[in-house]
């Protein structure tokens, strides 16, 4: 199994506070890989280091060196717009633009200077499809996707990142701000899709990454506390504190 | 004592009856002797909480009768050129010929018409794109020093009284239009540029408040697609303030349409539909200004300049009727 993407001791800054301390993790190809921790213990943070989301944050300083396909993504010609085609990303309230789904799905292609209309309707059907958000859409592509309920606009979203076909798809907590059905929903979106992207998702919610994902890294205070197979991780952890989490002692 | 207090009255007996903890004692109130009346009397909060309401109330009828004695005394003065005087509307709205002391058939206003809508459209036209230009510098290019002042220039710019802004066209863009363009140098160029600056701040905090108003999230999510900023700008921003930019540009407008001094003191007052940009003219505000000294109350003349004003007053009802239907539209 190789690994899409590999973190090397990223350390990070915001001003004086350094929020994560050298955090090294592999990420294998078409895997969903789940960071789970109490708040505020990096998880974003980590998660928007891997398409340089963070860059324009002021006084902020990363170190460390984060591999996607074996090249430095903080290296120096890097292209970013290039990068975030390769590594998409889903945000925690679903952020459907203000017109069309069919436009907001063809949106990533557009400004990566797709013309060709054919392709752009047939990705546009896939993504949706893929998303499984198709049936609901379908005779609506005109649509507002702003009009739609809150678990169709989070797989819009989700439609939106993978119609670029990403390698890697970002997902910071995309069920949280869902009701249960929305998220079973997505969450069934998703482990249709772990065979064909590789997803990396942050989730606090326990069950959620016992369920979709196949491996599981634990974050605390900024730094790496364990990580493993999702089943090994849950059944047989290595570190008491990582069994203390996961069995609700605290968090 | 009425049946309704009698009731709680017992109440309040059988409650303190079933205190089970008699060593607390709250001071001040006495188990024994539990005032009805007081209880069931309004409080003094709600004295003023009435007060308060009746305050207000008061103040919306004050006002609301002022509003409708506004429209009124407008209306009635303006129509009665129509309905006294005998004009026929549609000479006053499609005639040019104006010269009211010759008589009802001399009442056309179509020339102050067309000259302030020309104004009007000109000016938020070259406004629109700079004011959109400073909001965008203003919210997603610069956010600190260069953004804030930026923000007190335009604050300034609000700040100057019309009078100022007409008597600087007076001495600096007539001279300047006449020697470009040739002519007197008074006219719709001349108005239009010194209502173009008039309403860059108004069309402009509007705006700003526009692309504040457009969530960050959006922005990250077109970045995390691959978006350039300035695509993100053009695609998502723009098109998500949308509706605001309407309404900021509609804003403007309104102000444009409305202002007096300022234009009359640029646009040569000359009652003559406008042959071009450079030709003397005059708008509705204009007229009225320079105008309303000379007639004496009830004559034709009089009531024609009412009938501007009346239209000045749908008009200004209609700017807002279209921000309304834009608000509700988005
Ligand atoms: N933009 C920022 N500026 C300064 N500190 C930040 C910023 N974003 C997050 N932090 C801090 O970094 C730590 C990790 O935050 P975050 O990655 O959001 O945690 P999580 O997602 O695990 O809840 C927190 O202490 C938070 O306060
Ligand atoms: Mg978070």
């Amino acid at each position: 199994m190789t690994n899409i993407m590999e973190a090397q001791n990223v350390k990070l800054s915001y001003g004086k506070f350094e929020a994560l301390h050298g955090i090294s993790l592999n990420f294998p190809e078409k895997q969903l890989t789940a960071l789970i921790g109490p708040s505020g213990c990096g998880k974003s943070t980590f998660l928007r280091c891997l398409n340089r989301m963070n860059d324009d944050i002021d006084n902020i300083n990363i170190t460390g060196k984060i591999l996607l396909e074996g090249k430095d993504i903080y290296r120096a010609k890097l292209d970013l717009v290039a990068l975030r085609k390769k590594v998409g990303m889903v945000f925690q309230q679903p952020t459907p633009f203000p017109f069309p789904v069919y436009d907001n799905v063809a949106y990533g292609l557009r400004v990566a200077g797709v013309k060709d209309k054919q392709l752009i309707d047939q990705r546009v059907e896939e993504s949706l499809k893929q998303a499984a958000i198709w049936d609901e859409t379908k005779d609506n592509l005109q649509r507002n996707a702003q009009e739609f309920s809150g678990g169709q606009q989070q797989r819009i979203c989700i439609a939106r990142a993978l119609a670029v076909r990403p390698e890697v798809v970002l997902l910071d907590e995309p069920t949280s701000a869902l009701d249960p059905i929305s998220s079973a929903e997505i969450e069934e979106t998703l482990m249709g899709l772990k065979k064909k992207y590789t997803f990396i998702m942050v989730t606090h919610n326990l069950q959620q990454a016992s369920r979709v994902s196949d491996q599981v890294a634990f974050l605390m205070d900024g730094e790496l506390i364990e990580s493993g197979p999702t089943e090994q991780m849950f059944l047989a952890p290595k570190k008491e504190i990582t069994s203390n989490y996961l069995n609700g002692r605290f968090g | 004592m009425s049946k309704k207090e009698q009731d709680l009255q017992e109440v309040v007996e059988q409650a303190i009856a079933q205190q089970k903890v008699p060593h607390v004692k709250i001071k001040g109130i006495d188990p024994h002797s539990i005032d009805i009346a007081r209880l069931t009397k309004p409080s003094k909060e709600t004295r003023q909480e009435r007060w308060g309401k009746g305050l207000t109330a008061l103040a919306i009828l004050l006002i609301g009768i002022l509003i409708v004695s506004i429209i009124g005394f407008v209306g009635s003065h303006g129509l009665a050129t129509f309905f006294t005087d005998k004009v026929n509307i549609f000479h006053f709205l499609f005639s040019t010929d104006w010269n009211p002391s010759a008589g009802p058939n001399h009442v056309g206003a179509a020339a102050m018409i067309v000259t302030s809508f020309a104004v009007t459209l000109l000016a938020a036209l070259i406004a629109t794109p700079f004011a959109i230009a400073v909001a965008l510098f203003m919210t997603e290019y610069e956010s600190g020093k260069k953004a804030n002042l930026l923000q007190s220039v335009m604050e300034l710019l609000v700040g100057i009284p019309s009078v100022v802004y007409g008597f600087l066209g007076l001495t600096v863009v007539v001279p300047a239009v006449r020697t470009v363009f040739g002519g007197t140098g008074f006219g719709i160029l001349t108005a239009t540029l010194i209502l173009f600056v008039m309403v860059l701040p108004t069309i402009t905090s509007l705006t700003v408040d526009a692309f504040k108003a457009v969530p960050k999230e959006l922005r990250k999510s077109s970045a995390a697609l691959g978006a350039t900023q300035w695509q993100t700008i053009y695609h998502v921003v723009l098109r998500a303030a949308r509706a605001r930019i309407m309404t900021a540009i509609i804003f403007g407008m309104a102000r444009a349409f409305g202002e007096a001094l300022a234009v009359q003191m640029a646009i040569g007052n000359a009652v003559l539909m406008p042959y071009n940009l450079v030709s003397p003219a005059a708008t509705l505000t204009s007229q009225l200004t320079s105008q309303m000294g000379n007639t004496v109350m009830g004559t034709l003349p009089n009531n024609a300049l009412w009938s501007l004003a009346l239209l000045l007053l749908i008009m200004s009802l209609v700017f807002n009727f279209l921000v309304h239907l834009i608000g509700k539209k988005s």
